[in-house]
């Protein structure tokens, strides 16, 4: 047995990484439904229905209006803030016929081809990105 | 008696599948990837374990949202392939070992371990990408093989320790089971990696390592670990390394390297495997 976790404390320091939405039961409650909408993609019938008519196919869904203009717009950072998870994600950007490099590139801000070779050179360092916190104490000193 | 003679770790990227369904393994960019699986596949052959426990995690294929299980136990007599949205992967169907896994999972429930017991369940890359990887392409499993689904995907997770401990009680299990079975545990996932937000691509090529060398010099170091590390040092996604600990704890105290590999990049990940077995 360890000592009981603190899960107020523990909760607060996944909030604490910059650039990061860890799939917390808070944004598993705002997203349902719409990774529901995606795991959904994973018939082929229903990618058919959706590609013939994407709005109509996301009107069957209990959406909020926010959660739809993300997967119009194929916005994966914004489908993220809506409680979005790449994982169920992944059958948006698989009915795309769109690989995994390509959607966690996209979320970056770099071209696909700048991601790739950023991988290429042996990824993202962790430098200055491992704390919201850590950085504001830097940047005020 | 059944026993575990090794435990194996591999990360399981979807890309490494593709690579290997659609006959791309030889490009440049993939060979370094497969060529520290070489090693293994021999010891594989020469190993011929009987039952593989594969802990691995579901992405959303078998499991979506209206049923989150912490721990779930694959007591069928086989598994179907996951159509993860381009249709399964052609590999052979895999076979459970029902004698076993529901062994395991009534010590395990005994042994204060409330597990899922699951008797459907189609199995998605994070499966069917280590065995390919370890078993090579094949026209049947070589093994039987016993999945266990972990949650890592919705926070939170199990604890390293939790995990660690249920190595050890999965170790209890597979040894009072009367029959004389080979029995390997497979940790798989990780290493670094992350595939969401602007913070994507990160990779820890220092920390992958260390977490290597403590498999071995350290794991207690391992055990008690916080999540809020993994994300920080290894990336959202690195939290699969988690699963290893179930491998390790099963293993016992003292274990001895027989192999390793790490390769940056493999599509968004650091690739990362190691076979150890017992030692006295």
């Amino acid at each position: 047995m360890t000592a009981p976790t603190d899960i107020h404390r523990y909760l607060e320091e996944l909030e604490d990484i910059p650039g990061t939405r860890v799939y917390t039961a808070a944004r598993a409650r705002k997203g349902y439904h719409l990774n529901q909408f995606a795991m959904s993609l994973m018939k082929h019938e229903n990618r058919e229905r959706f590609r013939a008519d994407e709005k109509a196919y996301l009107e069957e869904w209990p959406l909020t209006d926010a959660q739809k203009a993300a997967v119009l717009a194929r916005d994966y950072n914004a489908m993220l803030d809506e409680g979005g998870n790449i994982y169920f994600l992944a059958k948006l950007f698989s009915t795309d016929g769109k690989s995994f490099q390509f959607a966690a590139g996209s979320m970056t801000g770099m071209t696909q081809e700048e991601y790739a070779e950023m991988m290429l050179q042996g990824g993202r360092s962790p430098e200055g990105l491992r704390s919201i916190k850590a950085n504001e104490k830097k940047g005020a000193r | 008696m059944a026993r575990i003679t090794a435990g194996i770790t591999t990360s399981h990227i979807p890309a490494v599948g593709a690579a290997l369904d659609n006959g791309r393994t030889g490009e440049d960019y993939w060979k370094p990837v497969f060529a520290g699986y070489e090693w293994v596949k021999q010891y594989e052959k020469a190993q011929k374990p009987d039952v593989v426990v594969l802990v691995y995690n579901d992405h959303a294929s078998a499991f979506d949202m209206r049923i989150i299980p912490t721990f779930g136990i694959g007591c069928a007599e086989e598994f179907a392939i996951a159509d993860e949205g381009w249709g399964p992967r052609p590999v052979p169907v895999v076979k459970g070992h029902p004698d076993l896994a529901w062994h395991i999972a009534q010590s395990c429930i005994l042994d204060e371990f409330d597990m899922t017991i699951i008797n459907e369940m189609a199995v998605d890359h994070g499966l069917t990408v280590p065995l390919s990887l370890i078993f090579g392409q094949v026209e049947e499993w070589p093994a039987k093989i016993i999945p266990l689904a972990v949650n890592v995907v919705t926070y939170p997770p199990p604890s390293g320790n939790r995990c660690w401990l249920l190595g050890e009680a999965i170790a209890r299990a597979v040894e009072s089971f009367p029959e004389d079975l080979n029995v390997q545990i497979w940790g798989t996932g990780g290493m670094s990696h992350q595939l969401q937000g602007p913070r994507a691509g990160l990779i820890n090529k220092e920390w992958d390592r260390k977490f290597l060398d403590e498999l071995t010099s350290d794991p207690q170091a391992l055990r008690h670990k916080p999540h809020i590390e993994y994300l920080r040092e290894a990336g959202s996604e690195g939290i699969e390394l988690v699963m290893w600990l179930i491998m390790r704890g099963a293993l016992g105290d003292k274990v001895k390297e027989l192999h390793r590999h790490y390769h940056v990049p493999a599509s968004n990940t650091a690739v990362g495997h190691i076979v150890l077995e017992p030692a006295a």
